[in-house]
């Protein structure tokens, strides 16, 4: 469970581009539940995400996950907490250039002190469940928009998280992969991942896999949605 | 062990993020191992010629007596050595015979000295490798020599020797007194220079002082002072090559500075994507660590290693003339290889850790930035 207490994020305080990107955030995000952030761009999903997933601190408030508060931990444990807690899909993907597939996948892990063998047995399963076999030693460079996605995903499930954060899953996809992609999440969730995405595609907050859709606006919630 | 593994895992994933980048990092490790060489050229062959200085005058007599002409060498008379015997100390004074000689048909200079050995042995000589190896018409085992006087006197080669120092024999051919007297017109009376071992050492300065006073024509020269002259030249030659290489080392720096403490748009956004997922900024730092260390180390053993194989296995021929200066005569000679531990430490922390630490300083700049900003891209 997580839970965040009026949340406020500014950026650039005290400067003449000082920014509010998130005010007054109250939400309870119950686990093994599909929560989706609906929102124009410039609304505050992405900072809210950041903020959740102990990317950024909030400028004030308060975060408690899994009722032990978060906000004033040091970064070393925020960062601990990020990578066993937190698997995150990027808008862009963002997976490094040059390196095969499977070692994408790995990269989360290795500060983590696992065996190498181990570790690339994982993520080759991982790999193979995102039915991308025969992707392992491809540099992703070489890979489509829905492979790379595929891939982010495993690099996502690599520590094992309890939640996983998506941002604009699907702003790079067609209608098919979109739905490829849901199906996936779906297929998560039934496994007990807490999903959070945020997203303004219709497909996305359609879905039948997800539970909750809470809309935002100028950084505020304006409808904060109801469990279906 | 789970930090045994970290460091394994982070250094696998360093590795391929130097393939990733092989321009850059094949030209930084060329031009690194070359600045390496250089300079380890230089420290190696000017070390390894002090160290066959040294070992040529390890049995040096601990003083040398010359006569002074009008400032110059000139030979000694015998008689000198009675006055010698004379002063406190000295256990034994002997007569030596030595000096240069050109052969024009070899183009070589070469050392003379009479040897006692050889005493029975007029009209023989032995001669070093070196000498034998440059000899032109060998086979016949005869060698001629002009004499003062315009005739020539023909010697034959009784044995070629070798040294522990190719120093030593490389140019030196060993003469009977009577042979060496013939050949340069040297009256009976008369040597060289003369010999003097002394039983205590601390006694040299005092024996020197009162042979200035009892031939005031003659100089006394200390095997000490020979060791710091012979350390003063090879230092300063080794000082010239440093100069010269100073652009070089310079540029070396400039070229390094760049590439190691600028990190290119891409390396950022790779360090940003590592701290969104997990990445420490102490394992983004281990990570910029290693590369460091692999580029560095492996250019500097590399640089050491072919400094090693130029200055002991092909005789310094980059830069020879400079710091041999007298290279321009034969015979060639090879160095013993001698390495200084002291002077390998100091080039290693002159070069592989200011690199190491010019990788780490804009690494942590960029390892501090919120991962968030991945997000934001």
């Amino acid at each position: 469970m997580i839970q965040l207490m009026n949340i406020r994020k500014v950026f650039n305080t005290g400067k003449p581009n000082e920014f509010v990107a998130l005010e007054g955030i109250e939400i309870l995000l119950h686990p093994h539940q599909a929560t989706v952030f609906k929102g124009p761009s410039g609304s505050g999903k992405t900072t809210l995400l950041s903020v959740v997933g102990c990317m950024a601190r909030p400028t004030s408030g308060r975060i408690l996950l899994y009722d032990q508060e978060i906000t004033s931990l040091p970064e070393r444990f925020l960062t601990e907490i990020r990578r066993k807690t937190f698997g995150f899909v990027f808008q862009q993907f963002h997976l490094i250039k040059g390196i095969t597939a499977i070692e994408n996948v790995m990269a989360p892990a290795y500060p983590g002190g696992e065996k190498y063998a181990s570790l690339r047995k994982r993520a080759g399963q991982l790999l193979g469940l995102l039915g991308l076999s025969s992707k392992v030693s491809s540099r992703v460079e070489w890979l489509s928009g829905g492979e790379a996605q595929r891939v982010a995903i495993a690099r996502a499930l690599i520590n094992q998280p309890s939640v996983i954060i998506a941002d604009e899953p699907t702003a790079h996809l067609d209608t098919k992969l979109s739905k490829e992609f849901m199906e996936i999440m779906k297929r998560l969730k039934e496994e007990g991942k807490t999903l959070l995405i945020a997203s303004h595609d219709p497909i996305v907050h359609e879905s039948e896999a997800v539970d909750r859709v809470i809309e935002m606006r100028d950084g505020r919630i304006v409808n904060p949605g109801r469990f279906s | 062990m789970p930090w045994f593994e970290k460091q394994k895992n982070i250094l696998d994933f360093t590795l391929s993020s130097l393939l990733r980048r092989k321009g850059k990092n094949l030209t930084l490790t060329t031009v690194y191992t070359l600045v390496v060489f250089f300079l380890a050229s230089v420290m190696f062959f000017t070390h390894a010629l002090k160290k066959e200085a040294a070992f040529v005058l390890r049995d040096a007599p601990e003083i040398m007596v010359q006569r002074l002409m009008a400032g110059r060498h000139d030979l000694i008379p015998k008689s000198y050595m009675e006055t010698l015997k004379q002063i406190k100390g000295v256990q034994a004074v002997k007569a030596r015979l030595w000096g240069y000689y050109y052969d024009p048909t070899n183009g070589a200079n070469y050392t003379l000295m009479v040897n006692e050995d050889l005493h029975n042995a007029a009209g023989t000589i032995a001669i070093g490798r070196g000498v034998s190896q440059n000899l032109i018409g060998k086979e016949h085992g005869i060698m001629p020599f002009k004499t003062h006087d315009g005739s020539y006197v023909f010697l034959k080669i009784r044995e070629t020797f070798s040294s522990e120092s190719a120093l030593i024999s490389s140019d030196l051919i060993l003469i009977s007194e009577v042979d060496f007297r013939r050949l340069f017109g040297i009256p009976e009376t008369h040597a060289t220079d003369l010999t003097l071992h002394v039983r205590n050492p601390k006694e040299l300065t005092t024996i020197a002082t009162k042979i200035v006073q009892l031939l005031p024509d003659t100089r006394p020269i200390l095997r000490d002072e020979i060791l710091r002259t012979y350390d003063a030249v090879f230092d300063w030659r080794g000082g010239i090559i440093l100069v010269i290489l100073f652009g070089t080392v310079m540029a070396f720096i400039l070229f390094a500075w760049d590439k190691a403490a600028g990190l290119s748009a891409e390396e950022k956004r790779e360090i940003g994507i590592l701290k969104a997922i997990g990445w420490e900024t102490s394992d983004i730092l281990l990570m910029k660590f290693w590369e460091g260390a692999v580029v560095s180390v492996s250019s500097f053993l590399s640089g050491l290693l072919l400094a090693y194989l130029h200055v002991f296995f092909s005789s310094s021929v980059l830069f020879e003339s400079a710091l041999k200066g007298w290279s321009v005569l034969y015979p060639d000679f090879k160095l013993t290889p001698f390495i200084n531990a002291y002077q390998v430490g100091a080039l290693f922390f002159l070069t592989v850790v200011p690199y190491t630490v010019a990788t780490l300083i804009p690494s942590w700049r960029a390892a501090t930035i919120d991962p968030d900003s991945v997000m934001r891209t």
